[in-house]
């Protein structure tokens, strides 16, 4: 029986930001694919999760935990390996503020940009842009948000490096692009160029044709 | 020892939770009450990307945003610890907190409605404070256990604001006879000599509260013939 079980599915980037971590560390693990998206949530999913009844939720010896960052700071303290979070408290701090604005601001903004229309999305764009300014400006002399080596920052990021530049391509909505955000550019190359990264994003076409279909879905029922 | 410096705002519970860690741990700190809504250009420069209260600054360096403050101060001062040793608990301990920052709107939704909103408004913040009574605090005198942390802390405005919101907006929520242990844990919080001993003024507070939800009121549209 593994002692680390992952309830996840294959197409969130909060299951893959736990996967991404377990990797670093070295960490043996089974996944287990919940049919979230069809809300068919398995019964061990509702018990391990009562409260929000969501992915991911990592098992460790039969415990329970919740919340993709919850259990990315879980991870980087349970298990020996490069870190996710800096060692010193400022810099922790600074780590945390900044998945914050990720988790808060970023992720509705940028979901919003791209799946409303008309006049909510106008707005959703240029909340957006603004957010990626201040992005922008973190990364400042730095290859990654979490220095040279990517952190917990860069993890929960990663929404923005496959989920939404592929949205971007299939709606034709320009907010992140190199002209316009050359130091985020850069980021995403170097980011999607490290093994541990690219080695666990879903497979691009796969994710390319949900995205299509949810589309199709959401037109159609009008 | 390096200076802190805490940017807080008198009916803010947010600068609370920031107060209350600092003197449970015995740090020394300089307050200073910002005149919100009118910002210093030092709140501006140390909280440059949300423009808020509270902000920490230490040693010169700033930290905004009252979560990633409590973290901060429970990894520089460790002495009486206030959250969790144990892995798995203190990720238990993260959840809640985390709990406590999403349904703070959902949990102040009534104080912004009336009528038949604010009905569903209630029975909104009831379903999640029937969480907090069942699952988050269980049989515990505290959320932390025996003692107070920083899951307290985080709900710490439920202790005291929250029955300030009940009364401006003519509600009552959390009453003895629907969630019993919650109530216990607002009067066993409040009898917390630091906790009792930094709450701001009732009166100050009930009349900022007054004018804040006559301002909300204000702009909801009343449709004619009723």
């Amino acid at each position: 029986m593994a002692e680390v079980k992952l309830f996840g599915n294959w197409g969130s980037p909060f299951s893959c930001r736990i996967e991404i971590a377990l990797k670093l560390k070295g960490v043996e693990y089974e996944f287990i694919e919940e049919d979230v998206y069809n809300d068919n949530k398995s019964p061990l999913l509702l018990k391990y999760n009562p409260v929000h009844k969501k992915i991911p939720v990592l098992l460790h010896n039969g415990k329970p935990i919740c919340e993709s960052v919850v259990i990315l700071e879980y991870i980087d303290e349970t298990w020996e390996g490069p870190s996710i979070l800096p060692k010193d408290p400022y810099e922790r701090a600074m780590a945390r503020f900044w998945t914050r604005f990720l988790e808060e601001k970023c992720f509705p903004a940028m979901k919003q940009a791209s799946w409303s229309t008309g006049e909510e999305q106008e707005k959703a764009k240029e909340e957006a842009t603004e957010l990626l300014k201040i992005l922008e400006g973190t990364l400042s002399g730095k290859k990654f948000f979490g220095g040279d080596s990517i952190g917990i920052v860069d993890i929960v990021a990663n929404f923005i490096a496959h989920w939404f530049i592929i949205l971007q391509e299939i709606t034709g909505l320009e907010l992140l692009t190199q002209e316009k955000f050359p130091k985020l550019g850069q980021w995403l190359d170097d980011y999607l160029s490290c093994s541990i990264i690219k080695e666990n994003l879903p497979p691009k076409d796969k994710l390319t044709a949900s995205f299509q279909a949810r589309i199709q879905a959401a037109t159609t029922s009008k | 020892m390096e200076e802190v410096k805490l940017y807080g705002f008198g009916p803010s519970p947010f600068s609370y939770r920031v107060i209350w860690a600092l003197k449970l741990k015995g740090v020394k700190y300089e307050y200073i009450e910002e005149n919100l809504p009118m910002k210093s250009p030092k709140l501006l420069q140390h909280n440059p990307v949300h423009k808020k209260v509270p902000v920490l600054v230490h040693g010169g360096k700033p930290i905004s945003e009252s979560l990633v403050i409590l973290e901060y101060i429970e990894e520089t001062w460790p002495e009486n610890p206030l959250l969790p040793k144990d892995a798995h608990e203190k990720a238990m301990a993260r959840f809640w907190i985390r709990f406590a920052e999403d349904k703070y709107p959902t949990l102040n939704t009534f104080f912004r409605t009336v009528g038949q909103d604010q009905q569903l408004a209630i029975k909104e913040a009831l379903k999640v404070l029937q969480i907090l009574e069942d699952q988050a605090l269980g049989n515990n005198k505290f959320f932390n256990g025996n003692t107070v942390g920083l899951v307290d802390i985080s709900f710490g405005w439920l202790a005291y604001w929250f029955d300030c919101i009940e009364e401006t907006a003519g509600a009552k929520i959390i009453k003895s006879n629907n969630l019993p242990r919650l109530h216990e844990w607002i009067k066993n919080f409040k009898q917390i000599p630091v906790i009792q001993e930094n709450l701001p003024s009732r009166d100050k507070l009930l009349a900022y509260l007054k004018t804040k939800r006559e301002k909300i009121l204000s702009c909801i549209f009343i449709p004619n013939g009723h």
